[in-house]
């Protein structure tokens, strides 16, 4: 399969630029790039979601126009998107063959073998333990995953496009899909697969391309680059370190959590946190990292238990006494809680500090104002202007203004909840160096992460969880994968370490 | 490391010339402002007696209370909920309002009871919605049903005559403006600001954008809303005294389909029926669009049947633009 010459507009603005794309069959080829890049342009008119305004697709040596991605289908190319589609009330197999049912005589779907295949199918992904009859909603993101791909394959796919794959996996299922993949490329199927994860690309990817605003930087084999040069590709500047940890002065203890509870997923937990000092809450998804945030952010108040916040007592019943207190929550989702993206910029970054803004009874515009100029200055948002829909912006950029929100509060601490998730390399850098330069001003900050490297390289402690209980809590210095890796999964601390 | 990355969007940083920002802000206002200066043009060629300023007066005049209410529908449906009960509030209101008038309360009690009959219903509304959390199409629905089923049964579909003068406002004027004009002028202008230069105004504005993010910045949405639904009701009552006092007498009953034509205003005006964005100015105007409208058709000579059908399109077409400008400012494209 290649591609040649891809060019598309929207509105009036090239998103893409004369790119050229192919893959082999039997290779992994990466497909790197900031948000907005390209990527997933590209990927879309690979899959006969989007029509080209330029360039040709040729499959098999034959020159296709997908007009749909029925199109797309047909000729062999089928697509895991980041947000999978399917449907939850519907079991495993129907979900495999949906739209493709094999029918018997007289026009009846033929069970038997949508189930047979779709066993088959799974089989093949070394996916025994999933039930064909099970329904899709008591399935794990991990394992939905896995029903997509047997869905791609179900079509004959000989090309699979995989779109992030791994960007909501935890680090035990990252390492069973990639074996997935392997597996798929050894079977002759090419595979197209978008990731911002570094690890992965190294392991899995024969060749890698390269785009930068819509243009094609390069394309290498893998073993011609390293991951300096990748990442400096991607942002045309160099990152000096991945995580730069910034020394602060770590002060007296801001937070004292003991004994908290709220149902299932925060079970007596006990911690304390000092000033200038960043916590890492590690664990695998369920484990109750976030259930955790959003108790202490009176999202879900705590049912019993203590918080201690510089001495005092606290009762936190809602999201609006937290705030009041001192206590920021930058959260998991930002488009679901973080962010109104109608709103102009200005208006999100001022929203938890709009009464603060008002006098009498109107708000001060040009307090506003400034207050926007400000962040969009000191965290490099990129936008047109203040008054620019959140909703425009990438990804990292958007994550850049949930912070900005909440630094506006003037939080003595900060939650922040996988605030990388879904941001480019270079985005990614920027939120670390604030979070670096926030620890130097005193504020305390709660980091979630799911990426065991982040945790371990932006903590100054790194509290795991497990089935809402503290399993372990590790100095920086002690701090290990491994400690890591097996605090996920043991059992509850006895003693505090 | 972090300089170099501010730098560009720093000098990128540009201010919108004031052109530019009206249309991104107000778009649908101008679209709306012109559809009517175009039919004024059109149907003033065709005859120009359209213009004669008694035949403006009862276009405006007539429709105000509409206008007045769809104020406080806006609010309503920018925090992403609706009310369809208020045509049958505006009918029981103005019943009120005509018996206190005529059982010897004094003139301003009748004129004022309204308001704060019009506040409590829907408190309760609010309530139920904003608390326990019942959508307020169910809840409205249901408050349709009450409204309208009492006062037929109360009034028995009696009419009530014998009006006082005084009471009669909607057909007075001050400082030779009608009084119905002025009120929907000052009410719109009051509300607009209210709305967008306040806390409370932004408040509205991001609950309807997104209600689980408003939660999370601390705006106590709960509150809000229950607020929000009152005035609305303050506003029906101010609606149910204009409607009210135009004739000498009160009919147990509204004009049909009250209810619809207040939300289509709010609609066709620019407020998104998904809530978070919109202004009272484009109600207003959509108000007085259809008031234009609808006397237009008279003058050309065309059955005022056609006024729903020409509301209809209206309606598709701002639904359909809507939907397109929330799509670009969601970011479709990566």
């Amino acid at each position: 399969m290649s591609m040649k010459g891809m060019s598309k507009s929207f509105v009036g603005i090239k998103v893409l630029k004369d790119v050229d794309f192919d893959v082999r069959q039997g290779e992994v080829h990466a497909l790197l790039g900031e948000n907005g890049a390209g990527k997933s342009t590209l990927i879309k008119m690979l899959a006969g979601l989007y029509k080209p305004d330029t360039g040709t697709i040729v499959v098999d040596g034959e020159e296709q126009k997908f007009a749909s991605t029925s199109d797309a289908t047909s000729a062999g190319i089928a697509t895991v998107y980041q947000e999978l589609l399917l449907f939850p009330e519907l079991t495993v197999a129907e979900n495999v063959f949906l739209g493709n049912y094999p029918r018997k005589a007289g026009g009846w779907i033929d069970w038997a073998t949508v189930r047979a295949r779709t066993r088959d199918l799974l089989d093949q992904l070394d996916s025994h333990d999933l039930d064909v009859d099970t329904k899709v909603l008591n399935l794990s993101v991990a394992q939905r995953q896995r029903v997509e791909i047997a869905k791609a394959l179900s079509k004959n796919a000989r090309i699979l496009i995989m779109d992030e794959p791994t960007a909501s996996l935890v680090e035990s299922d990252v390492q069973r899909l990639m074996e997935v993949v392997t597996q798929l490329r050894d079977r002759g199927v090419g595979i197209v697969y978008v990731s911002h994860r570094m690890p992965e690309i190294f392991a899995l990817a024969d060749r890698v391309t390269v785009l930068r605003d819509g243009t094609h930087v390069g394309t290498r084999d893998i073993g011609d680059v390293d991951e300096q040069q990748l990442v400096s590709m991607m942002v045309g500047r160099s990152i000096e370190s991945l995580f730069p940890k910034a020394d602060a002065e770590i002060g007296e203890t801001v937070l004292e959590v003991r004994n908290l509870n709220h149902g299932r997923h925060v079970r007596d937990i006990s911690f304390s946190l000092r000033r200038g000092e960043i916590l890492g809450i590690a664990g695998l998804v369920g484990s109750g990292r976030t259930e955790l945030a959003l108790t202490l952010f009176g999202m879900t108040p705590a049912t019993s238990g203590e918080i201690v916040l510089e001495g005092e007592p606290v009762h936190i019943a809602s999201p609006r006494q937290a705030r009041d207190l001192g206590i920021a929550y930058v959260p998991e989702d930002r488009g679901l809680q973080g962010l109104v993206k109608p709103m102009a910029i200005r208006k999100n970054v001022s929203m938890a500090i709009i009464e603060k803004l008002s006098s009498g009874i109107f708000i001060r515009a040009d307090a506003e104002a400034k207050i926007t100029r400000d962040a969009i200055e000191r965290f490099g948002i990129r936008s047109r202007n203040i008054d620019q829909a959140v909703g425009e912006l990438s990804g990292g950029n958007q994550q850049k203004v949930v912070i900005a929100k909440w630094l506006a509060t003037n939080p003595k601490v900060l939650i922040l909840d996988e605030p990388t998730r879904g941001v480019d390399v270079g985005a990614k850098a920027e939120i670390h160096s604030i979070m670096g330069e926030l620890v130097k001003q005193g504020v305390a900050i709660i980091m979630i992460s799911s990426e065991l490297p982040e945790v371990l390289g932006m903590s100054d402690r790194v509290l795991v969880m497990n089935s809402g209980e503290v399993t372990d809590v590790i100095d920086r210095s002690k701090a290990s994968p491994e400690r890591v890796g097996a605090a996920m999964t043991a059992h509850r601390l006895e003693e505090t370490a | 490391m972090m300089s170099e990355a501010v730098a560009q969007p720093a000098r990128r940083l540009r201010r919108q010339n004031f052109a530019q920002r009206l249309f991104a802000e107000y778009g649908q206002e101008l679209v709306v402002l012109a559809a009517i200066a175009v039919l004024f043009v059109v149907v003033t060629l065709v005859n120009p007696r359209f213009v004669n300023p008694n035949n403006l007066v009862t276009i405006f005049s007539g429709n105000a209370y509409i206008a007045v209410a769809a104020i406080g529908m806006a609010m309503v449906i920018m925090t992403g909920n609706i009310d369809v009960s208020v045509g049958a509030l505006i009918g029981v209101l103005a019943t009120i309002a005509g018996t206190l008038a005529v059982s010897g309360y004094p003139i301003w009690v009748a004129l004022v009871a309204p308001m704060f009959v019009g506040m409590a219903i829907n408190a309760v509304i609010g309530v139920l919605v904003a608390y326990a959390r019942i959508p307020a199409i169910v809840v409205t629905l249901g408050a349709l049903s009450i409204l309208r089923g009492g006062l037929i049964s109360v009034t028995g579909g009696t009419w009530i005559t014998d009006l006082p003068p005084d009471f009669l406002i909607a057909q007075k004027r001050f400082l030779s403006v009608p009084v119905p004009l002025l009120f929907m002028i000052v009410l719109t202008v009051l509300a607009f600001l209210w709305m967008r230069y306040t806390a409370f105004g932004r408040s509205i504005y991001a609950i309807g954008g997104n209600r689980e993010a408003a939660v999370a910045t601390g705006i106590p949405v709960e509150r809000r809303l229950v607020t929000v639904f009152a005035i609305h009701g303050a506003f029906a009552g101010i609606a149910a005294i204009l409607f009210a006092t135009q004739l000498q007498v009160i009919q147990s009953t509204v004009p049909p389909n009250l209810e619809l034509t207040i939300i289509t205003a709010t609609v066709i005006g620019g407020v998104s029926i998904l809530g978070g964005s919109g202004t009272v100015i484009g109600s207003t105007l959509a108000t007085i669009l259809f008031a234009t409208i609808g006397s237009a058709l008279i003058f050309v000579n065309v059955s005022a049947y056609w006024l729903r059908a020409v509301i209809g399109l209206l309606i598709l077409a701002t639904v359909l633009a809507d939907m397109w400008r929330r799509h670009g400012r969601n970011g479709a494209a990566a």
